[in-house]
């Protein structure tokens, strides 16, 4: 079922502005498909864009850069962090996994960079996110689609300090398999200084940290806790 | 407490540290009474594994009474008198409920790691480097055990430590690598390396039905602990192996062979020479004399079985025998928890008494000595246990105040 209420949209219009609500979500079930088939190579902000605009040829959200632009991209410094995981996971149904993803408050449970997520509407949540120093980072976000038991995509709303979307998908594994998770994430800075205000935010090694949220996860679904050995004895180092 | 520490290649120090304390809900601590040194530590104490930190606290084979529980904790409880497996497991995983409880998947805080170097982690262990999880070990007074419900097995009433604490490791690595042989009625095994492994090994053979073990080995103590548990026994050093295992099994060769050495086996000889080249320019990291004469001796259709503890990468196995051969290679960390319930039946029942295997009992403060003389091999040492609090007075003292639960 697809969770698309306009009755609590009024503030998601304001920002925007020109797109219709039925363009914005009817495109959405052909949207959640091509997202995940257009991903491979393209970012996925770029996809939940043109999905969330209404727009399915999301190439154009992204083809359109100047000259400087892609001077910064060749120098990889303006490369978002973009991580696509798969898992398994055991004794969990599609469904209570979608359950517990769906409350974005569960989140910061298991992705260490996060401090809080504040759900503001059915679709609306804020985020705040550690950084060094005391500093923190934060962004609303919307989410783009929703398909009950199945898949949820959300991206941060427009002029965030930080680009933030991601995407989730649960589909059941045959005989007792479990449920294949699939997760995708993607930060960027706009604006450039990018690889430094990223490096910031999840340290030397952004993609193995979001990497390992998702094995954060897993643990927590199907251990009921997430591995640890911070804070046990040890000898002089 | 007091805990044996890991502070450099061949540099064991007894330390103070904290007393460890619940970290997550399924966590337990227990109280240790009987701990003991294994072959695998002495490749941590070799410095053959590159993922140990200075003030790592070392020990996978341990026991004791439960002082501590989490909140998710209802199986155990305080008082129980409990055995540990070395293999952290939680139980729910998909690995845990095929009954391959070393591959567990939730239980290595550090799985990037062996991912990187081996596509997926097996499980986390107690004391054993940070590519396994970076627990704190055993070989203390006081260790905390994750997923306690799954990974702590309480005692029957009636057998002592030294009857026991072997569950957590040596035994059921010894039982799991004879039975990875399939061995059937009249079947000949032949079993490399006479440490522990390789005893329990030779012991379970026999009790799983074999007509004959011929054991391999150089120390003379150990060949001498290995014919007294039933073996046929050949000192490498004084025969070339593969000729004697033919002759003795009439041409065929062994319907099973065991490596019981692993990575740190003896190479003779300009084979022997090779290996040390190899790792001395890091081109090879373990050295598998062993896994290269085994496979040659094995009988054609036999099965390969190897408890040996192998990191990282070895050159030159004869791939060929092992394929032309029709060879089975079984190997694996211990699926320590599998085994719990046969192997106390056994015990219980005196078919075996895995006391046998102790050669030196310790007070834990001289884990630096029982280190040393295991390693060289010297006093005629095969095993050796330690016992926190045997010299000092603390035994049934209250507990610190951070276990308290």
């Amino acid at each position: 079922m697809e969770i698309t209420s306009s009755s609590n949209s009024e503030p998601e219009r304001e920002r925007a502005g020109n797109i219709s609500e039925t363009e914005r979500w009817g495109s959405l079930i052909a949207g959640g498909a091509m997202i995940l088939t257009g991903l491979s190579q393209r970012s996925l902000r770029g996809a939940l864009l043109a999905v969330a605009g209404g727009g399915l040829a999301y190439h154009g959200a992204t083809a359109d850069k100047s000259l400087p632009d892609r001077a910064i991209e060749a120098t990889g410094l303006d490369k978002p962090i973009r991580v696509e995981k798969t898992v398994a996971i055991q004794n969990k149904s599609p469904e209570e996994l979608y359950r517990f993803w769906r409350n974005f408050e569960n989140l910061p449970a298991f992705m260490k960079h996060l401090k809080s997520v504040t759900v503001l509407d059915e679709r609306r949540s804020h985020w705040v996110a550690d950084a060094p120093l005391d500093n923190a980072v934060e962004w609303d976000a919307v989410i783009a689609s929703d398909r009950e038991n199945q898949l949820i995509t959300w991206m941060s709303v427009e002029g965030s300090q930080v680009e933030h979307s991601g995407l989730i998908r649960f589909r059941a594994l045959p005989h007792g398999r479990g449920t294949e998770v699939k997760m995708v994430i993607e930060y960027s800075v706009p604006g450039g200084q990018l690889t430094s205000a990223i490096a910031k935010l999840f340290g030397e090694s952004p993609e193995q940290q979001i990497g390992e949220d998702l094995r954060r996860f897993k643990m927590l679904m199907e251990a009921g806790e997430i591995a640890t050995t911070e804070g046990q004895p040890t000898g002089q180092r | 407490m007091k805990a044996v520490c890991w502070q450099g290649t061949r540099k064991i120090e007894v330390e103070n540290v904290p007393e460890p304390t619940i970290l997550n809900p399924r966590d337990a601590i227990v109280k240790i009474t009987t701990t003991a040194i294994c072959g695998s530590d002495l490749h941590l104490y070799n410095g053959y594994n590159p993922t140990m930190q200075k003030g790592d606290i070392l020990g996978h084979e341990f026991m004791g009474e439960v002082v501590a529980v989490g909140r998710a904790v209802s199986r155990v409880k305080l008082g129980d008198r409990v055995v540990v497996p070395f293999t952290i497991s939680c139980g729910a995983c998909f690995f845990c409920q095929q009954d391959l409880w070393s591959l567990c998947d939730n239980s290595n805080p550090n799985a990037w790691m062996p991912e990187k170097a081996m596509g997926h982690s097996p499980s986390g262990l107690f004391g054993y480097s940070h590519l396994t999880g970076g627990y704190a070990g055993g070989q203390a007074e006081y260790a905390r055990v994750p997923f306690a419900d799954v990974g702590l097995f309480p005692i029957p009433e009636g057998l002592t430590d030294e009857q026991v604490v072997f569950l957590t490791d040596i035994f059921p690595t010894g039982y799991m690598a004879a039975e990875n042989c399939h061995i059937q009625p009249g079947d000949t095994i032949a079993i490399w390396g006479c440490g522990p492994v390789g005893q329990f090994a030779i012991r379970s053979a026999f009790l799983l039905g074999a007509e004959r073990v011929i054991a391999i080995d150089r120390v003379s103590e150990r060949l001498q602990m290995a014919k007294a548990g039933g073996a046929e026994i050949l000192n490498y050093e004084e025969v070339e192996v593969g000729e004697a295992l033919n002759e003795m099994t009439a041409g065929r060769g062994p319907d099973a062979v065991i490596d019981a050495v692993g990575m740190e086996a003896h190479g003779m000889g300009l084979e022997g020479f090779f290996d040390k080249a190899m790792q001395a320019v890091k081109l090879e990291t373990d050295r598998p004399n062993v896994l290269r004469q085994a496979i040659v001796a094995c009988r054609k259709g036999g099965t390969v079985s190897v408890p040996g503890v192998y990191t990282g990468f070895i050159d030159k196995v004869p791939i060929g025998a092992l394929m032309n051969k029709g060879l089975t290679l079984k190997t694996g960390q211990t699926h320590v928890h599998r085994y719990f319930q046969p192997l106390i039946e056994r015990i219980q029942k005196g078919e075996i008494d895995p006391s046998f295997i102790i050669t030196h009992r310790l007070p834990l403060e001289e884990a630096a000595r029982g280190y040393e003389i295991f390693d060289a091999k010297k006093e005629n040492c095969i095993k050796v246990v330690l016992k926190p609090g045997m010299t000092s007075d603390s035994r049934g003292v209250a507990l610190p105040s951070s276990v308290t639960p």
